[in-house]
């Protein structure tokens, strides 16, 4: 073996030393993080998930209070709808009726009925299942005394989602029908 | 301005198309096959032009430049196989006058391509010829070729055009290289994307901005016969189809509709748009002509009905509609007659695009929480998917109905981290999947006829 070659495997040997050790740092940062993440979800898991999300989802319908607004002091602005359908729930008339009746002391003001579809299906379709939804909540308005001319309808599809997860309770709040003022 | 688009073409001959039978041939119908290996030597350019291009297009070696574009979109057909250029033993000058075919046997090139780029003067102003050869190495003989000339800005497109007549000649299709995607450009956060249209050339070169991302934008179509699109606005919170004219930039709402209209597409002859119109929460099929402005009602269902796309005849449509309960596809002749349903496999379907070559209709469809993209045939049998994933729809045929070009999302992780959309393209036979690269997110391609001159 001649001087070069030994100095060659000497690096080599270096460099491989560098890199083990390398992956052992990148290792065990990693390891730091996943425990704490663990030790969050062993949290989380204590608080008992399947109450949680009862509390949060009927079936797959949105009915927590994350994300609702308000259209006047004590009226929620929104309802939630389950996937692909347009039926209005209990609670989502309840809603709607606390909202005619907010709408039918303040004659003056106008809304925008903004109908709203999650990310699983596609573009087009949900356009016209954003319009769907907003109808069922205009209708329901209506039936409650609000003319039809004081509301307008938009739909936006699956482009304005409140949540950007990509999992079944952030899906269903971005089901959902958002009643705005519009003056 | 027109000639910003159209190449000029002052003079195109064809040096002595081969007309004896050439050894090379590609199938392509066939799926998994050896790419063919394909030389293509750059360009060969003289010292004076090479001076002269060099001061109208910054480009130090025009010729090689050329060659590289050509290399490129043969080698992502997956039917070629680009041989490296360092292994020619020929220089580009000697090859293009008569190539030494055992030099380039001996890398085990089957087909070479030869070409020689000339800086002109005509009435004064630049411009470059381009010359081209294509030669069997195997039979050892040309076997097409043409030269044309045009402004200097315009060598990609020259380089596309020889794509497109080598494609035609070994695999007996036309081509589609010289041809433009329009799409939605995305950038910003899931909960407030910015939209914008976007042009490009079909390899992701030339990227243009048509809108500047002040309103919502969305499902840009091209017409099939000019460089008219038909496209969604949210403009002033009115979401409408609009027709913008991308060599004038002029803009302008399609009809007068009582609510959003959406999901428009232009008929095979570029004469009317069809579309849909939602109002008192119900969807349907309208078309209007635009040369008489007379629109009609093409369904009559309380159901959505959506996504309509003509045959490549004008004879009938295909669209989406949930009337038996969830999204199917349908077909109906194109007065909204006989309207019949195609699409009975598990999951639900979406987005039916008709064939430019008529006999498949691509789709997308959701089965089991994973989404596809598929051909079918027009009576819904043989029912085919290409390619499966967490969210991907759109799809959009190349003008020679090979490719299915349509835009995949990610999920999104624990904390709604890490969205992102791009558009992908994938071979009818299932293979050759690509990301297609553009400079943002993409979503809504939309591939264009081939431009022509």
């Amino acid at each position: 073996m001649n001087l070069s070659k030994i100095l060659k495997n000497a690096f080599l040997i270096a460099m491989f030393g560098l890199i083990v050790t390398a992956c052992a740092t990148k290792k065990s940062v990693k390891t730091t993080t996943e425990s704490s993440t663990t030790t969050k979800a062993a949290e989380t898991q204590k608080a008992d998930p399947i109450e949680k999300l009862d509390a949060l989802m009927q079936g797959d319908v949105y009915i927590g209070s994350d994300t609702v607004g308000e259209l006047a002091s004590g009226v929620p602005d929104r309802v939630f709808f389950a996937t692909n359908e347009t039926i209005l729930t209990t609670a989502s008339r309840e809603t709607l009726r606390k909202q005619a009746a907010w709408l039918r002391q303040n004659s003056d003001v106008t809304v925008v009925v903004e109908g709203h579809a999650d990310e699983r299906g596609t573009r087009e379709y949900n356009l016209a299942l954003g319009e769907r939804r907003a109808n069922a909540a205009k209708d329901y308005l209506m039936t409650y005394g609000v003319s039809s001319d004081r509301i307008k309808v938009l739909s936006y599809g699956k482009e304005r989602p409140v949540d950007s997860g990509s999992n079944p309770l952030s899906w269903s709040k971005n089901r959902r029908s958002v009643t705005v003022k519009a003056n | 301005m027109k000639n910003k688009f159209l190449l000029i073409l002052i003079f195109c001959f064809f040096l002595k198309p081969g007309i004896s039978y050439s050894l090379v041939e590609i199938d392509i119908t066939r799926g998994n096959l050896d790419p063919l290996p394909i030389s293509v030597s750059p360009f060969f350019t003289d010292e004076i032009s090479e001076e002269k291009i060099k001061k109208n297009l910054d480009i130090d070696n025009l010729g090689l430049e050329i060659s590289k574009v050509i290399e490129n979109n043969l080698s992502k057909t997956g039917l070629f196989d680009t041989l490296d250029k360092e292994s020619f033993l020929q220089k580009p000058d000697i090859a293009h006058l008569k190539p030494r075919f055992e030099d380039w046997t001996l890398i085990k090139s089957q087909v070479l391509i030869t070409g020689k780029v000339t800086s002109k003067i005509i009435n004064e102003k630049d411009y470059i010829k381009i010359e081209f050869k294509l030669w069997d190495v195997l039979g050892a003989k040309m076997v097409d070729g043409f030269s044309l000339t045009t402004v200097p800005t315009n060598w990609r497109r020259v380089g596309h055009k020889i794509s497109d007549k080598v494609y035609e000649r070994l695999t007996g299709e036309s081509g589609y290289f010289d041809t433009r995607i329009i799409y939605v450009a995305e950038e910003g956060p899931k909960t407030q994307r910015v939209k914008k249209l976007a042009i490009m050339d079909q390899d992701g070169f030339n990227t243009k901005y048509l809108t500047l991302g002040n309103e919502l934008v969305l499902t840009p179509r091209f017409n099939p016969t000019n460089q008219m699109v038909t496209y969604l606005s949210y403009f002033r919170n009115m979401p409408r189809v609009y027709l913008l004219n991308i060599e004038t930039g002029k803009q302008e709402v399609v009809g007068d509709f009582p609510g959003m209209t959406f999901a428009p597409r232009f008929s095979p002859d570029g004469k009317k748009i069809i579309m849909s119109l939602a109002k008192d929460g119900n969807s349907e099929i309208w078309v209007r002509n635009l040369e008489t402005n007379i629109q009609e009602k093409l369904t009559d269902h309380p159901s959505i009905d959506t996504s309509p796309s003509y045959s490549p005849d004008g004879k009938y449509i295909t669209f989406n509609s949930d009337r038996s309960g969830y999204q199917q596809i349908y077909v109906m002749r194109s007065d909204g007659s006989k309207v019949k349903r195609i699409s009975f496999g598990k999951g639900i379907y979406g987005t039916p695009v008709w064939s430019p070559r008529g006999d498949l209709i691509a789709f997308t469809k959701l089965h089991k929480g994973k989404f596809f993209i598929g051909v079918m045939r027009t009576d819904g049998t043989g029912e085919r998917l290409l390619t499966e994933n967490f969210y991907q729809e759109a799809p959009s045929w190349s003008p020679n109905g090979r490719i299915i070009i349509f835009y995949r999302e990610t999920k999104t992780d624990d904390k709604g981290q890490g969205f992102s959309a791009k558009l992908w393209s994938i071979d009818l036979t299932g293979y050759n999947e690509r990301l297609v690269l553009t400079e943002t997110d993409a979503s809504d391609p939309s591939w264009s006829s081939l431009l022509g001159n």
